[in-house]
């Protein structure tokens, strides 16, 4: 497999949010502006990176009984690293995000990954996995992020230097996508869009499949 | 005394963990196919969620805060609620088999979950002392308890309905899960936090 094959197929086919289901709680905690999902979505991006590839490193000294402890305490060093720097340099961002942060730690695909991925690869092949995994996650966070805040209240990246008025001012949407309620509604809904996408690409895989076979049964019969 | 009640009140419902702080989803989702399993993961749940929280309150006030390390925080709370679960685990499969049949498998869920490491870590922000955390953390289960009874409720009567393909599983029920919160969402500003 390529490097290019394993950083894309965290984007869509094993994206996350949508098609492993994992961590959804920042999915829908910090979704409700754009600004919010994209700094939740850069910092899981360099946990999950990081952290594949020290495990990756490591992996041939540690006994792999001990492993999961080890992934553990890797993540909370690096977690506790990207947290320390936020709150020196970027600490609109860190008070955004407070607590959801912290929980990084114990996100269910950073775990999977340094088990799945970096235990049984190098440190490039891990680093590109991470980076995949970490883009797809920040383009669901950006999606599910943009659409809340576009039908919430009309604007994207409201609030910052580079808010965008969508929708006319006197656009009054329903307060109640930005709420907690909206939140696991609209997801709800993007699953089963992409439950959508996904069984239209496998009928036009079965029509292409069906039609290159009967391709093959006319040129047999000639 | 009051005030402890008002503490519990707001862990319970109005701050509830899973409908309106969004923890612990994984397992909200994961478990509440089964009325039983959810019962059992609730109870579960709150009682590792406040014994874990009294521990990490004993680390943080009497090691973190005097010796100045409050920035190691998470890696010490992490390790220490993983080791404590999974030392419960070993006595649990020793001295009582029975419970741990019922139990066991709840218990290495729980080990390394947002929710059980989230409590120690509100505590540990909102500076609370030792009957406050404990009461927080038993509130903030029992909160847990509530949501993943109820909705383990709600879904066992949803496999009846007839639910468009598309939604079935994970999509309907992310559906069902927001009209509760909305239903949740009503509490909110009945105790001012």
């Amino acid at each position: 497999m390529n490097y290019w094959d394993i950083f894309k197929k965290g984007i869509f086919e094993m994206n996350p949010i949508f098609r492993l289901a994992l961590s959804l709680c920042p999915a829908l905690a910090v979704t409700s502006t754009v600004f919010n999902a994209f700094g939740m979505g850069i910092c899981v991006l360099l946990v999950i990176t990081l952290n594949n590839m020290v495990v990756s490193v490591v992996k041939d000294w540690v006994n792999p009984k001990v492993r999961v402890p080890m992934f553990i305490t890797i993540i909370a060093t690096i977690v506790t690293l990207i947290i320390l720097t936020l709150e020196a340099y970027f600490p609109a961002i860190y008070k955004e995000l407070g607590l959801y942060l912290e929980l990084v730690v114990v996100f269910a695909i950073i775990l999977a990954r340094a088990e799945v991925f970096a235990m049984k690869n190098g440190v490039v092949a891990s680093a590109i996995d991470g980076l995949g995994m970490g883009a797809g996650f920040t383009v669901a966070m950006l999606f599910i992020g943009a659409f809340r805040e576009l039908f919430g209240t009309g604007t994207i990246l409201g609030g910052t230097s580079l808010a965008m008025q969508i929708f006319p001012q006197s656009y009054n949407g329903p307060m109640i996508i930005i709420l907690a309620p909206g939140a696991f509604i609209v997801i709800g809904l993007m699953i089963g869009m992409f439950n959508v996408i996904g069984e239209y690409q496998d009928k036009q895989a079965a029509k292409a499949k069906a039609a290159a076979q009967l391709t093959v049964q006319r040129s047999e019969a000639v | 005394m009051m005030e402890y009640f008002t503490l519990f009140m707001g862990a319970v419902i109005v701050n509830n963990f899973v409908l309106t702080r969004f923890l612990g989803l994984c397992i909200f989702f994961g478990v509440s196919k089964s009325l039983s399993a959810s019962v059992g993961m609730g109870m579960a749940v709150a009682s590792i969620l406040t014994v874990s929280s009294a521990l990490a309150w004993v680390v943080y006030n009497f090691v973190l805060v005097p010796y100045d390390l409050v920035f190691l925080k998470i890696v010490v709370f992490v390790v220490l609620i993983a080791c404590f679960v999974q030392f419960l685990e070993i006595a649990i499969k020793r001295y009582a088999p029975a419970l741990y049949e019922m139990w066991g498998i709840y218990l290495v869920l729980i080990a390394t979950n947002c929710v059980v490491l989230g409590v120690p870590l509100i505590n540990a922000s909102a500076n609370f002392d030792f009957i406050k955390s404990v009461i927080n953390a038993f509130g903030s289960g029992a909160g847990f308890a509530l949501a993943i009874i109820l909705m383990a409720s709600l879904r066992e009567k949803l496999q009846y309905a007839d639910v468009p393909k598309t939604l079935e599983g994970l999509g309907i029920a992310f559906i069902l899960a927001g009209m509760l919160a909305l239903s949740f969402l009503g509490f909110s500003g009945m105790i001012p936090l």
